[in-house]
């Protein structure tokens, strides 16, 4: 129950509320009650009711003053368009969880004077807006969506988006063409069919009228629908290679021609236009499906560009003028404010600083960095405005070279893909062998049922059911995985996820939270725990630092006067007229009458703040990060799979020791570099393992890139994505082991329809070769072979149908309250 | 049998008139998104009672 509203996040203590709707609902922090209460004070409470998961929490370091530089019109005219009074701009919006959030959007933009339009896309992320530049500019827009929680990403480069968008469609198209001709071509064949087997003779003009028709549907079926089969059967001949669309390009000519040639020379031939739209169909429906699950994933194109910000602040002879990112030179200073993440590698100038290199390092706690120390790009300053001379700039940055041992570390992946197209290939080379064999023979003995052989053989032996046995149990899984909140993006992750016997966690972020928490107080003169608590929350509740986040579900009404920051040290501040100070020891010794530290550090697994006032020095606290629900379970589930877990981290020794024991993981390596994980895991491989990695950082891509199969946590970061073959999106670690004992069901059903499809068509050739079956039959038999592989494939499918539409207004109401 | 050969025209017509609307449809973007339009059903104030909408 206690549950922030807006977020989802625990409370912690929080008492702070948000109205909406004439109701005080709870919430974490101040940021989610700010969205909160501005999406219910513009009428959108709605949103609340619709959405299907929780909002993402705001970042609270996002100021305002971020957004200025957009409403430069020349900085902004390089990610829009404009067309007399009509400029347009195309967003990533990170946050965009559900078609509530689109709708959230859409609603909001479209109040603003001067919006034209608004389409926001909840599938692939994006938003496209198009206004009026004379009384609203792109800052404006951005900031709009920004206060809602999301966080707004223009895109330069539009072409992608379009480009898929466009694959889209074409094969939309091509699949209704495929689609509505095959039904037709059916429907007379049918005719046909049961004519003959009636053994009623057709009148010869309606035999020739119907065929006609035929020919009529089937040739926009075959050169509109079936261009692609045919234009990479050409493709892998000219390559001199035999891809799996070679037989079926040689068929489906092969089976049309006959069938043109047949219809205008003389009723004695047979026609196939019914098995030459049916198959185009079914390779056609095939294609789509697996487009689509591609497609959802297109996202991650833009993951490095997410990673860097566009603007940044150069330090220049008439002050500080933000600039974008690209206009800066070597030996420029800049200026990175809070929360800001560095655009380049350089050198610290004025003062020490604490950085966030948890993108990079895999450490989840910042570390401090002296004058003059490096700082590389992608990292997050914690502290206030430092200075930096840049070193390094764009694909020279450390994070570039990490970009690149991931791309590296793709061509480890093991060719399990590649085995399986070599062997169809020899198949087929087989069976385009045998047409041959079967045509030559009958030419041999009877010229005249040469060419229906030969055709059967083409047909019946078309590796249809063969091509789609895995691709239909890889939908369906897909399908069923996503239920579980799992996205697949490489549809070989499913494969190797069922082999694998070893799993790496990285403990950053997969594991744990990834946010701090006090896992103990100390008190030391013996003032009681609650009263240190409080007085440290009073005065870090201005704080921004990571750790001050910690003590915020202690905070009680209190007033503290004369509030001050020093940074990358603490906080000093006055409650009730006493002075106190928290923050890092030395920094709170200094203020104490009893300059000793008064007892040793706790031995202590996570970072350790201290707190005094001008006598002494009054508690030692120590925050840790807290262990993700259902990480042990799943770690207890894995062992029952006869997986083995491990822990691999970038974090220190005790760090690492404390979260293996409280997941029961016995395993463990602390202090990793990406450099070293990639070799633990390629170590493993080597040894005849085979190895899933959890990750979620940039560090982690290199190690997810060499793994049999990779899994990204779904708030990670956009590149971890990219080289990973599953997301997590729900970041629910329980999905885990049932994703396993899918992957496991899948392999097997997909085995099942192999063996089928092998049986059958092993089975059906000689058959065919032999003359026994004759080309419809042929047909027929595919299509039920097909049909049965789609059939077996269904089982895989979540069971429970999911709600459907109606029901889901009415009772997604109740559903949250008692899950709120 | 010779009402086929009116009959079945009449159907191929059907059917090309059914295949142009389903190709605008795709290309006018109406199959880019199926999920998010769903909710525009709940916007509570009448566009026009919005300056911004034109």
């Amino acid at each position: 129950m206690n549950l922030c509203f807006h977020c989802g996040e625990p409370l912690r203590g929080s008492t702070l509320f948000a109205r909406i709707e004439q109701r005080d609902e709870p919430v974490c922090c101040t940021g989610c009650q700010a969205v909160a209460e501005l999406i219910a004070g513009s009428g959108l409470g709605d949103f609340y009711r619709y959405r299907d998961g929780n909002s993402v929490r705001p970042r609270e370091s996002d100021h305002e003053d971020k957004w200025r530089v957009y409403a430069d019109p020349r900085f902004a005219a390089q990610f829009t368009r404009t067309t007399k009074e009509r400029t347009s701009v195309t967003l990533l919006i990170e946050g965009l969880r559900c078609s509530a959030c689109s709708w959230l959007i859409d609603q909001v933009l479209r109040r603003h004077a001067g919006v034209h339009d608004v389409s926001v896309n909840a599938a692939t992320g994006r938003a496209s807006i198009v206004w009026d530049d004379a009384k609203l500019n792109l800052a404006d827009i951005m900031r709009s969506i920004a206060q809602l929680g999301y966080a707004p990403h223009p895109l330069t480069d539009e072409t992608v988006t379009r480009a898929l968008r466009e694959e889209r469609r074409d094969s939309l198209k091509r699949l209704a063409v495929a689609g509505f001709g095959m039904m037709q071509v059916m429907m007379f064949a049918v005719a046909v069919y049961s004519a003959e087997l009636a053994n009623e003779i057709m009148e010869p003009k309606l035999l020739d009228y119907f065929r006609k028709v035929s020919l009529l549907v089937a040739t926009p079926v075959m050169f509109y629908a079936g261009a692609p089969i045919l234009l990479s059967a050409w493709n892998s001949l000219r390559s001199r290679s035999v891809g799996m669309d070679v037989p079926v390009g040689i068929a489906l000519l092969l089976a049309y021609g006959a069938s043109v040639w047949n219809t205008f020379e003389g009723a004695g031939g047979e026609v196939y236009f019914d098995s030459v739209t049916m198959f185009i169909f079914f390779l056609t429906l095939g294609r789509f499906v697996q487009m689509s699950i591609r497609q959802h994933t297109a996202g991650v194109t833009d993951a490095l560009a997410r990673q860097l910000p566009s603007i940044t602040h150069r330090v220049g002879e008439n002050g500080v003028e933000d600039v974008p990112v690209t206009s800066l030179r070597i030996g420029d200073v800049i200026q990175v404010r809070r929360g800001e993440v560095l655009p380049a590698d350089g050198q610290l100038l004025d003062s020490e600083a604490h950085i966030d290199e948890a993108m990079l390092t895999g450490e989840s706690l910042p570390v401090c960095r002296r004058v003059g120390e490096r700082v590389v790009a992608g990292t997050l300053n914690v502290d206030g405005p430092v200075k930096i001379a840049i070193t390094a700039l764009g694909a020279d940055t450390a994070l570039s070279h990490i970009v690149s041992l991931m791309q590296r570390a793709q061509t480890y992946k093991p060719a399990l893909a590649r085995n399986a197209d070599l062997a169809a290939a020899k198949f087929l080379g087989y069976v385009l062998m045998g047409a041959g064999l079967t045509c030559a023979a009958w030419l041999a003995i009877d010229p005249s049922q040469a060419f229906a052989a030969t055709l059967a053989v083409l047909v019946v032996a078309c590796p249809c059911a063969f091509a789609i046995a895995m691709p239909a149990a890889l939908a369906s899984a897909t399908a069923n995985l996503r239920r579980h909140g799992i996205l697949l993006t490489d549809p070989d992750a499913l494969e190797s996820l069922a082999k694998v016997d070893h799993i790496v966690f990285d403990k950053t972020g997969t594991l744990t939270r990834g946010e701090l928490r006090i896992s103990r107080c100390v008190p030391l003169a013996g003032v009681n725990e609650p009263h240190c608590l409080q007085i440290a929350a009073l005065l870090e509740q201005a704080s921004e630092h990571p750790l001050a986040r910690a003590f915020a579900p202690y905070l009680h009404k209190g007033a503290v006067e004369n509030l001050q920051t020093v940074a990358g040290r603490g906080v000093q501040g006055r409650i009730d007229g006493r002075l106190y100070r928290i923050g890092a020891p030395d920094f709170v010794t200094e203020l104490c009458q009893d300059k000793r530290p008064p007892a040793s550090p706790p031995e202590s697994i996570g970072s350790v703040v201290m707190l005094g006032d001008e006598q002494r020095a009054l508690a030692w606290f120590e925050l840790t990060d807290s262990l993700r629900a259902g990480a042990a379970d799943a770690v207890t589930q894995l062992r029952s799979l006869h997986i083995e877990p491990q822990i691999l981290s970038g974090d220190g020794q005790l760090a690492v020791q404390a979260v293996a024991q409280r997941c029961g993981i016995t395993e463990h390596f602390a202090r990793q570099s990406a450099q070293q994980k990639l070799t633990h895991v390629l170590d493993l491989q080597k040894r005849g393992k085979r190895v899933a990695v959890i990750g979620d950082g940039v560090n982690d891509a290199p190690v997810l890139g060499a793994a049999d199969v990779s899994i990204a946590m779904g708030r990670g970061a956009a590149l971890a994505h990219a080289s990973a073959g599953l997301v997590l999106v729900s970041d629910n670690l329980a999905a885990l082991p049932e994703a396993v004992l899918l992957a496991r069901r899948t392999l097997r059903i997909a085995k099942q329809n192999l063996l089928w499809a092998a049986l059958y068509n092993l089975g059906s050739i000689p058959l065919a070769a032999l003359g026994f079956i004759p080309p419809w039959l042929a047909a027929l038999g595919m299509s039920l072979s097909s049909v049965a592989v789609m059939l077996n494939s269904s089982r895989l499918l979540p069971r429970a149908p999911r709600r459907t539409t109606v029901p889901t207004v009415i009772a997604a109401a109740p559903l949250r309250e008692t899950t709120a | 049998m010779s009402i086929l050969f009116v009959l079945i025209p009449l159907s191929l017509a059907l059917v090309g008139f059914a295949g142009w609307g389903f190709f605008w449809a795709v290309n006018a973007g109406q199959f880019d998104d199926l999920e998010s339009p769903g909710w525009d059903a709940l916007r509570d104030d009448p566009p026009n009672n919005d300056s911004s909408d034109d």
